[in-house]
């Protein structure tokens, strides 16, 4: 019998739902599998073994009745530890489950486990969780890419079938590139935020990480849709993203900026990227050049917006109603101080300071309002290319993987890796980040593939046809 | 803009986002958030004065509101099971001196 | 050196809505601590808020009945600051877009007419509440209040003396009980009011120093803080102190102010747009049609008053301020005739009543009916003015109708001139003495005389019949 820990949750289904294959089995090979990988990948921070009886009764009709799945550590799970990998929520346990964690239940998934991530979704390289870092799976010594590293590290080392990340500059697409897997940013607004702990409220979105393509439609048809309890989601039918996979590109118009080939990009990124455009252009895409003028401000932009959020939603943890407290404490003020200097992480105070300064009195003009109106022409070129393509390819991430503790004293150098992946997120587009291609060293390496809001199926479509035609995504780590 | 972060300033910064740095801290953070500005002054290159600024990305999206329906409270147990110092069915906290 | 004083209040208002602003958790008062709460309004990681339509309409409602425009494109701000009662270290506000800006409300301090302006009035969320126990070095925290929908109503620094801050609070509490969005109980805290207030040379065009007083638990608290704080400031100047920017407390148990902090550190809110929340439009259809539908108002109804039931001014002032006790009048009216009469009792023994016992008119339980019917017995002579005022007291106090209590006490008057001749001529026989006075020339001895009479009938005796007969059996 195939190794189910291998398999993805589309074929699993079928192997379900024809009784050759029971929940619980693909739970016993996937436990073996992380307790026999874990230990050197670390792609979980906890798992959660549920009694193979009660696997097997999963409601059968669900859409992922029986399939395992793992969360990242900053989406709420009733009475379960979430943490968002920092010290500061030590031991919470929501009171409540987020929108997409009902949602999964009620399609019969089984969440196995959370996965590791950087410290409150900061960072590109999974090196600032309070639990250590995720490795990548292709080299160890490398990291997974981030925030959702440790989602995409446990779908890439089949220690997962399914996973969840969040993407607020790129923390589903990067990682997801640099661990050779599936990731997904949808539209801002087409997934509900509720129950997300935020990073940048306006930026973040909740995603897919998965094996293939299909998978990714798939998990996106069960998570994707209006939510009442959050009022940026935005009420647009779901289509039926199962549709919208065929292999099929003819006719379509993809755009390719060439504000994104330039300086810094590494030239076996590059290589790749525009083999794969080649590969869709041989497919009866139509190839079109277009201009992003504003790219270059993106990460500037970002890092003001996302900051300036974080420090104002990060203002609640305060010792005063869960997670941690500093043991002892003068006053009130003092207790604040003590809890947070103890509780959270150099890159959360240094995020916190910088959105803080944004913000502060003096400064606002200058910097948030001003990143806010180069927001606007961000999203201008957006709307303006989408006149002349349907899609946009770019590369995912500048580099492949980069080694463990290369950037994290530099964060400036750290903050660009971001540089592709930003400008959806100011924009609220979908972008998909798809395997592409292996640099020399064996590492993967993605391309992004960007669509018009709420045009999620045209991606898949694109890059369902990309991956039917490619041999990429059905390589696996050596572990 | 184009000011650079002085160490003071960085100070008062964390004292409003209720974070204390040590000498050390205050040295690394002042010279990394002075890169982070002066590279993000490069907005300054563009010309905003008559963009309006975007505060959410789906700019179509505008009175969400929802009905004025009770929905049940999660109660006093579930909303302090959490909590590291309770008294009864309160949050407790240090004293709280005014003015600082 | 005469001062002026100019001050300007800040008022802030619980809506009466079912739920909170963000979430659906219950506004009901004094429930136990953290009852009413959710992961929302407590500020969970991961939550969001929702707003509330009705708190918005609420807000609208009042900000029309305020005179004010509508923002066009209305947002909402976080207010970014760390205490403990605010469970996010935010406070969902409005900032630079409040939802209504430009109003007025025109008061009446005695003859005197006059309009404040006001500057804003937006809508934010409540916070929780903190407890200090006596001799502990800790507090408690209960958010049941945290979240509830809060309206702020800025005037602009328009009020010139305490007086006029009291009679544009109770003007406000007018127009807001007319609209029925809040209980604006002070006591209970559903309408808070802080004031800042200077005083300057008069003639004097700049702003004096700024002092921020809070604490003050009801309207008259407002007026006499406001009258020591004043006091204080023109006293402080006289002997050359120099004034701070600081908050002051009304001290209510040894009424003086005092100083809470010195703002040496000024806030820094940082506030920017909340992106948890989209943005709100009300086209101005919609204001319209709010705008028609918002009820008669306090001065339209004076004025209705006034033309229609020929009362004066002043009473129509009186019994339009509280919106019950103008439909108490109007439903007497409708039934009684004498709108003059109505307005009398009510604004005599019924407005004293209400006093004393700190009711409403609907609290008193007195009908309205019950009233009427009082009237008409008086009218019919049934019963005398002054049993009538006893009978009002007896039905208040014992809840029950005024024609029952007339009936239990045997209090009908008696108008049978056979039965009242024959008392007098009781009453004359036995004192021959006061009749023989009378007779003489001293007139003032019949006032003993009706005196005994009444007396004979427990005062039951119809006073003019007594009058009338008692004098034409002297005069035989």
């Amino acid at each position: 019998m195939e190794k189910l820990q291998s398999l993805t949750a589309h074929r699993l289904k079928e192997l379900i739902e024809k009784g050759d294959v029971r929940p619980s089995n693909i739970l016993s090979d996937l436990f073996d599998r992380i307790k026999a990988l874990d230990g050197k990948v670390k792609a979980f921070v906890r798992v959660n073994k549920p009694d193979a009886a009660e696997a097997d009764r999963v409601n059968k009709a669900g859409k992922l009745a029986g399939i395992p799945i793992t969360i990242k550590d900053n989406i709420c799970v009733k009475d379960e530890e979430t943490t968002c990998a920092s010290k500061i929520l030590a031991d919470f346990k929501p009171p409540y489950d987020a929108t997409v964690i009902k949602k999964l239940r009620a399609e019969g998934a089984i969440l196995m486990g959370k996965s590791n991530m950087d410290e409150f979704a900061f960072g590109s390289s999974c090196e600032t969780s309070c639990y250590g870092p995720t490795k990548n799976p292709w080299d160890l010594e490398r990291i997974p890419g981030g925030s959702s590293g440790g989602s995409a590290a446990a779908v890439a080392a089949d220690e997962t079938i399914l996973a969840l990340g969040s993407d607020t500059g790129g923390s589903i697409r990067q990682p997801a590139s640099l661990c050779g897997v599936v990731g997904l940013k949808p539209t801002y607004g087409r997934v509900s935020r509720y129950g997300l702990i935020a990073f940048a409220s306006s930026l973040d979105q909740i995603g897919p990480i998965t094996k293939d393509v299909e998978d990714a439609a798939l998990l996106l048809g069960v998570i994707a849709g209006h939510d009442e309890m959050d009022s940026t989601s935005v009420d647009v039918p779901v289509p039926d993203y199962k549709r919208s996979l065929v292999k099929d590109v003819r006719g379509l118009r993809i755009g390719v900026p060439k504000e994104y080939f330039i300086k810094g990009l590494d030239k076996e990124v590059e290589d790749s990227v525009r083999g794969a455009i080649n590969v869709l252009k041989d497919l009866g895409a139509k190839i079109v050049d277009i201009s992003l003028p504003h790219t270059e401000y993106a990460v500037s932009t970002y890092y003001i917006i996302a900051p300036a959020e974080a420090s104002s939603n990060l203002a609640r943890f305060d010792g005063v109603q869960y997670g941690h407290r500093a043991k002892t404490s003068k006053d009130m003020i003092d207790m604040y101080i003590k809890t947070r200097s103890e509780g959270f992480g150099n890159e959360a105070k240094r995020r916190i300071l910088l959105g803080t300064y944004c913000l502060s009195s003096g400064y606002y003009d200058a910097y948030y309002l001003k990143a806010q109106k180069v927001r606007t022409r961000i999203r201008e070129d957006f709307d303006k290319a989408f006149g002349a393509c349907d899609l946009v390819v770019t590369p995912t991430s500048p580099t492949a993987a980069f080694k463990i503790g290369e950037k994290m004293d530099d964060p400036l150098s750290m903050y660009l890796s971001d540089i592709y992946t930003i400008p959806a997120n100011l924009a609220g587009l979908p972008a998909m980040s798809i395997p592409c291609g292996f640099s020399k060293n064996s590492l993967p390496i993605g391309m992004q593939i960007l669509a018009k809001p709420f045009d999620e199926e045209t991606i898949f479509r694109a890059a369902y046809t990309f991956e039917q035609n490619t041999e990429f995504h059905k390589q696996k780590p050596k572990l | 803009m184009s000011k650079t972060i002085d160490k003071t300033t960085v100070k008062h910064v964390a004292h409003l986002s209720r974070l204390e740095l040590n000498d050390k801290e205050l040295e690394t953070y002042s010279g990394q958030l002075a890169a982070i500005l002066s590279y993000i002054d490069k907005l300054n290159e563009i010309d905003t004065k008559d963009v309006a600024p975007t505060s959410h990305a789906i700019a179509s999206l505008k009175n969400v509101f929802r009905k004025d329906v009770l929905k049940p409270s999660i109660g006093a147990k579930e909303s302090l099971k959490n909590a590291p110092a309770t008294e009864g069915d309160f949050f407790k906290v240090p004293q709280i001196i005014e003015g600082k | 050196m005469n001062y002026e004083t100019v001050i300007g209040l800040e008022v802030h208002l619980q809506l009466s809505t079912n739920t909170k602003a963000f979430c659906g958790c219950s506004t009901k008062f004094g429930q136990p601590p953290n009852s009413q709460t959710c992961p929302v309004c407590l500020g969970f990681p991961g939550s969001l808020p929702v707003l509330n339509e009705e708190a918005f309409n609420y807000a609208i409602k009042v900000a029309l009945a305020l005179n004010c425009k509508i923002q066009d494109l209305i947002k909402f701000d976080r207010k970014n600051y760390y205490y403990p009662d605010l469970p996010k270290n935010f406070q969902i506000s409005q900032y630079d877009m409040p939802l209504s800006y430009d109003g007025f409300v025109d008061i009446s301090s005695g003859a005197k007419r006059k309009r404040i302006r006001i500057k804003r009035v937006h809508l934010e969320e409540d916070a929780g509440k903190l407890m200090h126990p006596a001799g502990e070095n800790y507090s408690l925290v209960d958010y049941n209040r945290g979240g509830m929908p809060l309206l702020e109503i800025v005037t602009e620094p328009d009020l010139s003396s305490p007086e006029e801050a009291y009679d544009y609070l109770t003007k406000l509490k007018s127009i807001l009980g007319y609209l029925k969005v809040s209980d604006c109980d002070m006591e209970k805290g559903s309408l808070r009011c802080d004031a800042n207030i200077s005083v300057r040379p008069r003639g004097e065009t700049k702003l004096g120093t700024k002092v921020e007083l809070k604490n003050m638990n009801s309207f008259k608290g407002v007026k006499l803080g406001l009258e020591y704080e004043s006091k204080r400031q023109v006293a402080a100047i006289g002997d050359n102190e120099k004034l701070v920017q600081e908050t002051r407390l009304w001290d209510v148990e040894k009424n003086i102010t005092v100083s809470m902090r010195s703002k040496e550190e000024a806030q820094d809110y940082r506030y920017f747009p909340e992106p948890d929340l989209v943005p709100f439009v009300v086209d101005k259809i919609t204001i319209e049609k709010v705008r028609k539908d918002l009820p008669e108002l306090p001065e339209a109804k004076t004025d209705r008053f006034v033309k229609e039931f020929g009362l004066s001014e002043y009473d129509a002032n009186v019994l339009t301020s509280d919106v019950d006790f103008a439909g108490y009048f109007e439903t007497c009216a409708r039934s009684y005739k004498n709108a003059k009469t109505i307005a009398n009792w009510l604004m005599g023994d019924i407005m004293a009543q209400m006093n004393t016992r700190n009711a409403g008119i609907k609290e008193l339980g007195l009908t309205a009916d019950g009233l009427v019917a009082l009237l008409k017995m008086i009218d019919s002579q049934a019963i005398s003015g002054k049993m009538a005022k006893e009978v009002l007291l007896e039905a208040i106090e014992t809840k029950k109708d005024p024609a029952i209590v007339v009936k239990e006490k045997g209090l009908s008057q008696i108008s049978d001139s056979s039965k009242i001749e024959e008392v007098v001529s009781v009453v004359i026989s036995r004192e021959a003495k006061t009749v023989a006075d009378y007779k003489n020339g001293k007139k003032a001895a019949i006032t003993f005389l009706i005196g005994q009479i009444m007396k004979e009938t427990r005062g039951k005796a119809n006073p003019g019949l007594v009058n009338e007969i008692l004098k034409k059996k002297l005069g035989e």
